[in-house]
Formats: structure tokens, sequence, C-alpha cells
């Protein structure tokens, strides 16, 4: 593939259709500048501050334009929050749509056939591959990206992380905690 | 087009296997292809609904067992082709034998290549008013386009409830078959599992899918 890779974008450039500086800019940003570290700010900060949890719950795209984040957020970018009655699953079963600009490069398992085909039907048996197991009674709430809204889950706030700080904060949230197939991580497994 | 990309609830696929950590590509080959594609995406020679169809029209055979950066390979030779901006002996050669044609758009500079980060919007002003409230009832209707359309299988013929209103956003369907830009207005419908999957499903889980106005009919 690497070869056959090449070829094209040889042919391209030397069409004069791409310029291999942009590639590697592009590739740069998604391995060093773009990851799930933006959202656990965002989450962070929707934990610490009711007032930007509101407003994130309401139009998430609109209330991550207020962080000044240097990387700016896509439209109709959707938080949906996980309660003690409710937790939340976002799947693209159609292709692998998924939040890049708040979580960086999928996961390849996001992108997998089990995960696309299993996750609306049986996401219990999905979060258990995890090692997820919620209480039976849970509602559990499956989000399909079939279009160009994009979700991510705000996590539970794990219990005795009272009075932290937001970076603190951000420590405890993982990239699967914001699509649903984790938890936050508890108090005790972050160093003090 | 009922095709092997749509997934939602088949069986036969296995556990998920999700390491704890990977790294951002697996060969740095995998970066040069979402790179390309990207550059290539905003061209204007194809948008995002023309992109994803052209996965959708790979082989069944093909498209499961490709890794996704094979796939965004097979489909950006494929439309570079179909679109006449390079030919078959130029990529079995790996050489231009001439100068390129004027794109639709210009290419992005490394300068430019930022503002391919953040996600387009496709939401559109209304040319009309929304047919359904929150709270409706609608039924996903029962059909199957050849071409490409983005009402997963598992939704249709089945009813559940409106429960957001997105705007008015470029329908998907009409890009690809009319070749035509239209907006259409988009809905998030929820289904009980129940309804989707029959009386033995798991009463607790609920599952939305992201509707074009032209899906839904009144239940």
């Amino acid at each position: 593939m690497q070869l056959r890779v090449r070829a094209l974008e040889t042919v391209l450039t030397e069409k004069g259709y791409v310029d291999p500086a942009a590639l590697d800019r592009i590739i740069e940003a998604y391995e060093t500048r773009i990851g799930p570290h933006i959202g656990a700010r965002v989450v962070a900060r929707a934990w610490a501050d009711p007032t930007f949890k509101k407003a994130l719950l309401a139009d998430a795209s609109q209330a991550i334009e207020t962080l000044g984040l240097e990387q700016k957020v896509g439209d109709h970018l959707i938080a949906v929050e996980n309660t003690a009655s409710t937790h939340n699953m976002i799947v693209c079963t159609l292709c692998s749509c998924y939040p890049w600009d708040v979580l960086g490069l999928p996961p390849a398992w996001y992108k997998s056939t089990p995960y696309r085909a299993r996750t609306v039907k049986e996401p219990r048996t999905v979060l258990a591959d995890f090692g997820v197991t919620l209480p039976a009674d849970k509602t559990i709430r499956v989000w399909d990206s079939t279009a160009e809204t994009r979700f991510i889950v705000l996590p539970m706030r794990p219990e005795g992380t009272e009075g932290w700080s937001e970076e603190r904060l951000a420590s405890l949230v993982t990239r699967d905690s914001m699509i649903g197939t984790g938890l936050a991580k508890t108090a005790s497994e972050v160093a003090a | 087009m009922n095709g092997i990309h749509d997934l939602g609830g088949m069986d036969g696929f296995g556990k998920v296997d999700a390491p704890p950590t990977e790294p951002p590509f697996h060969d740095p080959w995998e970066g040069r292809v979402l790179a390309l594609n990207r550059i290539m995406g905003a061209t204007g020679e194809w948008n995002i609904d023309v992109g994803r169809y052209w996965i959708e029209t790979l082989p069944p055979a093909v498209y499961l067992s490709s890794s996704y950066y094979k796939k965004w390979m097979l489909r950006l030779e494929r439309l570079c082709l179909a679109r006449g901006l390079i030919t078959e002996a130029e990529l079995s050669s790996g050489h231009a034998s001439g100068p390129g044609r004027p794109l639709k758009k210009k290419s992005a500079t490394p300068a430019e290549a930022d503002g391919l980060l953040v996600r387009r919007s496709y939401s559109r002003p209304a040319t009309a008013a929304a047919r359904f409230e929150v709270g409706a009832r609608v039924r996903a209707k029962n059909i199957h386009p050849v071409s490409h359309t983005r009402l997963p299988r598992f939704a249709r013929g089945h009813t559940g409830t409106i429960e957001r209103i997105q705007g008015c956003h470029v329908f998907p369907d009409a890009t690809v078959a009319e070749g035509v830009e239209r907006a259409e207005w988009l809905y998030t419908v929820t289904f009980e599992a129940t309804e989707l999957w029959g009386p033995d499903a798991d009463p607790t889980v609920r599952t939305s899918i992201e509707a074009f106005e032209p899906y839904l009919e009144a239940a």
C-alpha cells in the first residue's frame, strides 16, 4: 500500500493538484495538536462552571468558541449529558462520523465493523467489551451520527473531585468517556 | 443503496477489539492518504456525500477486508480517475504524463491547510417551514434508494419521536443522485429498542438517527 499511495501522491503532485507541504501540515496537526485533550478541557470546564455547562448543552459549537481554543470547532457539535439515569453512546453505523475537532483521529475500533454493527442493537454487550457494566435499569441512549451533526458525551463528574482545578479535572476525562464506551476516571485513579 | 456499509444491527463481526492506546497512524502511508483526501476533497471536484458514496460502492468483499485508510485510498484513486484528473497509465507508472487540468477550487497551500482542519458547515437557510415539531410521532419511510442515502436500514418502517430539530442541511441523497445541492430539514428521531429490534430487545435502550425530512412521514 505504501508504494501505491506514493504513486498517487506523486502523480497528484506532479499535476499540480496537491502541495506535499500542505499534506505534511495536516498530518502534523493530527499527530501533535488535535486530540482528546481538547474535549477533556471542554468537559472539565463544564464540570467546573454551571453557566458554561448550560451553554455547552444548548449549543456546543458556540459554547466552545467562547473558550478561545487554538483549534476551531465546526458547526453542529452537540454535547449530550450522562446522568444518574441515562448513559449516552456515540456511533456511526453508515461510515465513521466522529467529532475530529474535539477528539482527534478516531481510534480503529470506532471505525470497525463490530462497533458499527452492534452498538445500535446491543450497546450493553459492546460496553462489556470495554469492561464497562452499568446498572440494568439505566437508560442507554445511542446516537447514530447519520448526518453532519457531531456528538460528544459529557461524562458524569466523578465523586470526590470537589474543588479540583480544571486542569486536574481534565486529567479524569478519557477519550472513551467522551464517546460513551467508558466512564471518567475515578478520583483515586489520578495522582494527586 | 442497500450496501455493505449499512452495518447497524448486523451480527457475526465478533467483539470490539479496543487496545488501550494506539498510534495516530499505524503506518506513515495512512497519514498521507488522510491528508490527500482532505486536500482533494476541498477542491470542489466532489463533496463529502459523493466521497462517501464512492466508498459505499466498493465491492462488498473489498469493503469488508480493507482498513479504513485503505478504503479512503481506493475511493480517492477511483474519484480522481472518474473526474478525469488522472489516467490509469499515470497511476500505474507513478508519474504524470502531462500537466493537470484546472481544479474547481484552487488546491490548498500549506498556510491554507489549517483551514481544512475545521469541519465544514452543511447547514443552509430554510426555504420552507419544518413539517414536524419536537415530540411528533414519525415513521421512517420504507424506502430503498439505489443511490446514496443516509437513512439506515435498521430504522426503515419504524416509528419514533422527533427529539430535536437540527435546522436545514444539505440533503445527501439529492447531491449524489441528482448532482444538486438542496437543503432539507434535519431531525433527531429517537426509537425504542423494542420498536427497532422486537419484543426481546433491551427495553432500557433508545437509539436515534439524524433523519432528513424526506425520510419521514407522520405516524
